[in-house]
């Protein structure tokens, strides 16, 4: 791939007393691509990607993020990469514009842009007419898209989206799965997404990479992945059925 | 510097618009009003008929209204301001998941509890000023004392150390906030130290000094019972803000040992021995206080702050 290399880790490594969540993990995310993290509760998705932003600190190895070390800077990184954690939090008493502004505060965002990218990105997310109302009467959908919408406020390089579709139903799904397919296409930003519903991932995901117990024990595009697994080229296997391989050997 | 400030903003908007905080306001201030009231109505009985001394403006704060007089009310009731403000700033941000969304942004860490503390002590200013400035009012109403220019100065130290001291309180309710996940927990951990300084210290060190060095009829022991009692209380919080605002406020104190309860005009009769102390001699007898309690805010929020830095900040 002639692209650059965006996200670059190198044994990282992270312990939490005496318990290994994840273990020398070497992997690498490309300018452009969406990236999806697969694995099962617990596999230590999460914790990768708060290493990656430097909210956890590693136990060993290194990363590397635009080029910066998150560890040692950061706040520099934050300016960067936008983040949809696993359990999306937003204050209550806010009404989703105000969440909004707060964010674009947080980022330095001169107001008059801010607000002209508050107004296109609850149109995106289609919550224009929800704008005004408390987040606290938001269901699980609408919260999630709204965690979309801060990234298209913040209009990161990276986004990091951790489960980004658990708990939502079809519908909402799909919705969220379009959106983040527009983050990649018309904002050409790098997504590195986890997620343990295969069947999503499937459908966006350039490359994958499967995480197993703190281990990360394939990577790349899911028609190699196959390949390699069952040898045959060409035929067409599920994503679950490479996933599964993988889950009984380990 | 711009994370702490938008933190701060926000954090201030909430505090003003919070029912908790208007509640808390108007709580204090009508007992300071209540207070206030009944000290004028005393004081204005008591000085009628003869010339208004020097310093009747600050015998609003200082003289009983009801029970107390308004300084022991603050030192007494002030820690709760702090407590309410500040018990759940923290764990609240956490158990909601908002503070891993906060902490993705590009900000400094420190710019969280910074921001927070900073906006506490703003809110806690602004309730001392104002309430200050309604017995001031009330104090014109009442008493008919216009304050002089060394009063309002003396007010307005009394304010400083007000602040700082419910400051105190306000970091040892955000240390106990983030020490503590569950916001029962850390509520009811502020309110036992608050309990255990406010209340036990004093008593405690009574008793302590009652077996240490037992009163005998001899007077070199008594007072050795006496300072001792005195050392020991200091531990308390409340204890450091009683003596310092004392010759802060009172300008006939010399030193900050507690005197005999006495009448106005008990009081007024003193100053024909001793003049009130200038506001600078004031300002030397209580230094150590303030620098303790200034010092004890400091430990307090630094101890918040390491912890927090270290903190595993991620939501399960
Ligand atoms: N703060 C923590 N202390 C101890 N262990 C933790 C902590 N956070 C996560 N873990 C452990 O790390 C492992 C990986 O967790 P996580 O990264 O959340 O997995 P995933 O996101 O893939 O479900 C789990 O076994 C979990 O129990
Ligand atoms: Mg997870």
């Amino acid at each position: 791939m002639a692209a650059e290399a965006v996200i670059v880790t190198e044994g990282l490594t992270k312990v939490y007393n005496g318990q290994v969540a994840v273990d020398h993990l070497t992997f690498s995310v490309y300018e452009g691509e969406i990236f999806g993290f697969l694995g099962p509760n617990g596999a230590g998705k999460t914790t990768t990607l708060l290493m990656l932003l430097g909210l956890t600190e590693p136990t060993s190895g290194k990363a590397t993020v635009v080029g910066i070390d998150p560890t040692r800077e950061p706040v520099k990184v934050k300016r960067v990469v936008g983040y949809l954690p696993e359990h999306v939090g937003f204050y209550r008493d806010l009404n989703a514009r105000q969440m909004l502004r707060y964010i674009a505060e947080l980022n330095a965002i001169p107001a008059a842009e801010a607000e002209a990218r508050i107004a296109r990105a609850l149109d995106i997310v289609g919550l224009a007419q929800e704008a005004d109302k408390k987040i606290d009467a938001y269901s699980r959908g609408m919260r999630q898209r709204l965690g979309i919408a801060e990234l298209l406020v913040k209009e990161p390089k990276v986004a990091f989206l951790d489960e980004p579709t658990i708990g939502l139903d079809p519908d909402a799904t799909n919705r969220m799965v379009e959106l983040i397919q527009q983050l990649s296409q018309e904002r050409q930003m790098t997504i590195l997404l986890s997620s343990h519903q295969l069947y999503q991932v499937q459908r966006i995901c350039h490359r994958i990479g499967i995480m197993i117990r703190g281990r990360m024990v394939a990577q790349g595009p899911m028609e190699r992945l196959a390949a390699e697994k069952f040898g045959i080229e060409g035929e067409q296997h599920t994503l679950e059925e490479i996933y599964m391989k993988y889950f009984q050997e380990a | 510097m711009h994370g702490l400030k938008t933190i701060m903003k926000k954090e201030l908007a909430d505090h003003l618009s919070s029912y908790r905080f208007l509640i808390l306001f108007a709580l204090i201030a009508m007992v300071s009003l209540v207070t206030a009231y009944m000290a004028g109505v005393n004081l204005s009985k008591e000085l009628e008929g003869i010339a208004k001394p020097r310093h009747v403006f600050l015998m609003l704060f200082t003289s009983a209204g009801i029970r107390i007089s308004l300084t022991q009310f603050v030192a007494l009731f002030g820690p709760l301001v702090g407590l309410v403000l500040g018990f759940d700033s923290i764990n609240r941000e956490r158990n909601e998941g908002t503070l891993v969304q906060l902490l993705s942004q590009p900000i400094y860490r420190d710019a969280v509890i910074n921001g927070k503390f900073l906006a506490g002590v703003a809110v806690i200013a602004v309730m001392m000023v104002s309430i200050v400035l309604m017995i001031t009012g009330l104090g014109l109403l009442i008493v008919g004392v216009v304050p002089g220019l060394e009063e309002l100065g003396r007010v307005a130290l009394y304010l400083v150390i007000s602040i700082i001291y419910v400051a105190f309180w306000l970091g040892v309710a955000m240390l106990f906030s983030i020490l503590f996940r569950s916001m029962a927990t850390s509520a009811l951990a502020a309110l036992a130290v608050w309990l255990f300084f406010s209340f036990f210290v004093p008593l405690g060190a009574s008793a302590v000094a009652n077996v240490l060095a037992p009163s005998t009829a001899e007077a070199a022991a008594l007072v050795r019972r006496a300072q001792l009692e005195r050392a020991l209380s200091l531990i308390s919080p409340m204890e450091l803000y009683s003596h310092g605002t004392v010759a802060v406020i009172d300008p006939l104190r010399r030193t900050t040992r507690s005197l005999v309860q006495v009448g106005v005009l008990e009081q007024l009769s003193l100053t024909r021995f001793s003049g009130p102390l200038p506001l600078d001699q004031s300002l030397l007898v209580v230094l150590p206080y303030i620098i303790t309690l200034v010092a004890l805010t400091c430990v307090c929020f630094g101890v918040s702050y390491t912890a927090f830095m270290r903190q595993e900040i991620r939501s399960l």
